[in-house]
């Protein structure tokens, strides 16, 4: 089940173990990312989820903004 | 969420090579006196002067920034409400904003301070073009010895 957000919640939800994936390309996940951010390019999500997220805890997808 | 951008406009902790430079929301001077639309320039000229400021920023109860008060506006009639003295609107930047970005904007608009503020409005601090001049001066001294 996916939903939107607010920061407060974000806050919250990573206090609480969620993990943060930045989907965003790599240059711009290195200049700057959210505390404890991975990265997971958007193009390679599919390929690679499995692989890096753990299915036991919430997942926080992000990008540059809400557009 | 918001996305990245959000959060960076919120003043929030960031990681990554962008952080090792100080931004606009870390030159803020956080200490700037503020004061409300319905106080008297004369007790917030006072207030200011006591503290070494001749500017104070325009803040609602949740300091959403309404106005700007630099040392033109401080030496207004002293009776005058400063809803009726300050500068309304003032441009407002976010944290994140470079500070060449910064000093880029406040020299082609001399401007001599500018509100740091939250993507919600909320007053960061007030950021001054000799502080933003000084740090791009020590980076650009420190990029020429590496």
């Amino acid at each position: 089940m996916t939903r939107e957000i607010r920061r407060d919640e974000v806050r919250k939800l990573v206090d609480a173990g969620a993990q943060l994936v930045e989907v965003l390309p790599s240059p711009e996940y290195e200049e700057e990312h959210l505390p404890g951010a991975i990265h997971v390019p958007l193009r390679r999500i599919e390929a690679q989820a499995n692989d890096v997220l753990d299915h036991d805890r919430a997942v926080i997808v992000y990008c540059w903004d809400t557009a | 969420m918001d996305g990245k951008v959000d959060w960076m406009a919120a003043g929030l902790p960031t990681e990554g090579t962008n952080t090792q430079h100080p931004r606009a929301g870390d030159l803020a001077r956080r200490d700037v006196p503020t004061c409300g639309l319905n106080e008297r320039v004369a007790e917030v000229r006072t207030r200011a002067k006591e503290k070494g400021w001749d500017a104070a920023v325009v803040v609602n109860e949740e300091r959403v920034v309404f106005g700007l008060l630099r040392s033109n506006e401080l030496e207004s009639d002293a009776h005058v409400l400063i809803e009726h003295a300050m500068r309304p609107g003032p441009s407002t930047f976010r944290p994140y904003v470079s500070l060449h970005e910064m000093l880029h904007f406040m020299v082609d608009h001399k401007l001599e301070s500018s509100p740091i503020t939250t993507s919600d409005g909320r007053l960061v601090g007030l950021l001054l073009q000799k502080d933003v001049a000084e740090a791009v001066r020590k980076e650009l001294e420190e990029a020429k010895k590496k």
